[in-house]
């Protein structure tokens, strides 16, 4: 059933297994106690920052499925995305599984366009379980957007911070764990925000439309 | 498109973001930059005091001070130690020559991941390639005014 922009699952599909791992700085964060694995060093153990993330996302998706006590063959699809160009690490990491991948970019909604579609899929029967992971490192992230690292420019006090993580979690139709019961799909929406630091600023508006009540005025064009 | 050009360019919204930004502390950030800044001068002066000591002099004697000030940017940018600079002192850092340098070695460093050819060599001007274009353009302008005039 889909009212406006928002599907309603019947089946109710569940979350039934999740996992997460974050970089240090994330850790002393207010979710760092819902981490799994925690990266000690910047590079996981890799040769650079995009092994790095690619292999946060590997250890997730493992991880979410052995938590879960699922097996690869238990797995009918992963649905993956993360931030680097033609979706590198979410696509080297699905090599590293036994069932099919399917990419996803979505920029920082990647995660739930995975879990909507995931839901989608489970919910009208074509899977019976599949998994809805993404991952992002700061280092990557900020190579891809902005500058080197080792550059001395300085951050604006309104720069945000580009999260080192990865999440997974097993989208399935069994009786057991959190319901999904709807998903909006989220519009484009451009106010004109040019600014690379302030990425925030840019994306807000789109929850501003979903939930019209939260700044109607400010958000009445011109 | 985006930015002004947009149809969907919205100044309400855009000055409620700057309404919610944290300010811009000037005072300070001069200061530091004052400061540092004025303090790797100061070691540039002090490099051309000592030359000029052990005997060189005109063109060689500001040569070999920009060399050895443009040798410290980049050995401190290896270290890591520049870019902590830069986020303390921001013009401060950026505008003398050893920012330059730091603008070219960062690139280099960061992507000398994806090979010495295709990376490093391809990418380290990625940042400092404006600088290179408007600085020769700039020069030949001049160049030119000093011709005729």
């Amino acid at each position: 059933m889909k009212k406006g922009n928002t599907v309603f699952f019947k089946n109710a599909p569940r979350i039934t297994s999740f996992a997460a791992v974050c970089g240090s700085k994330e850790k002393e964060g207010v979710l760092g106690s819902y981490a799994d694995v925690t990266l000690q060093d910047d590079m996981y153990g890799e040769s650079t920052f995009e092994k790095a993330e690619c292999k946060m996302l590997s250890t997730a998706i493992s991880l979410a499925l052995s938590k879960g006590g699922y097996a690869e063959k238990d797995i009918d699809a992963l649905l993956s995305g993360d931030l680097l160009n033609q979706i590198i690490s979410a696509s080297f990491a699905a090599r590293d599984f036994d069932f099919p991948f399917l990419g996803v970019y979505s920029a920082c909604s990647t995660m739930s366009e995975s879990m909507l579609l995931g839901a989608m899929l489970v919910n009208a029967g074509y899977c019976n379980r599949v998994v809805a992971a993404t991952g992002s490192h700061f280092a990557s992230a900020e190579r891809q957007y902005r500058y080197p690292l080792e550059l001395g420019c300085t951050r604006p006090p309104q720069a945000q911070w580009t999260v080192t993580g990865a999440g997974g979690n097993v989208i399935s139709n069994e009786k057991q764990g959190v319901k999904i019961v709807s998903g909006t799909m989220g519009k484009v929406c451009d106010f004109g925000v040019t600014d690379v630091n302030n990425m925030g600023a840019a994306m807000a508006p789109v929850s501003g439309i979903i939930e019209p009540r939260a700044g109607n005025r400010t958000l009445t064009k011109n | 498109m985006t930015g002004k050009t947009s149809e969907n360019y919205n100044a309400n919204y855009l000055n409620y973001v700057k309404t919610q930004d944290p300010p811009t502390q000037h005072t300070k950030n001069c200061a530091a930059a004052f400061g540092v800044g004025g303090l790797i001068c100061c070691i540039g002066q002090f490099i051309r005091y000592m030359f000029e000591f052990a005997g060189l002099s005109g063109d060689e004697l500001a040569g070999a001070t920009s060399v050895v000030l443009i040798f410290l940017g980049c050995l401190l940018t290896g270290l890591g130690v520049y870019d902590r600079i830069g986020r303390y002192a921001g013009a401060g850092s950026i505008v003398p020559i050893t920012g330059f340098a730091n603008s070219v070695t960062s690139p280099a460093i960061e992507f000398k991941t994806e090979g010495w050819i295709y990376g490093m060599a391809a990418k380290m001007f990625t940042v400092a390639g404006a600088i290179i274009v408007f600085g020769v353009f700039s020069g030949v302008l001049v160049g030119l005014v000093y011709l005729f005039v």
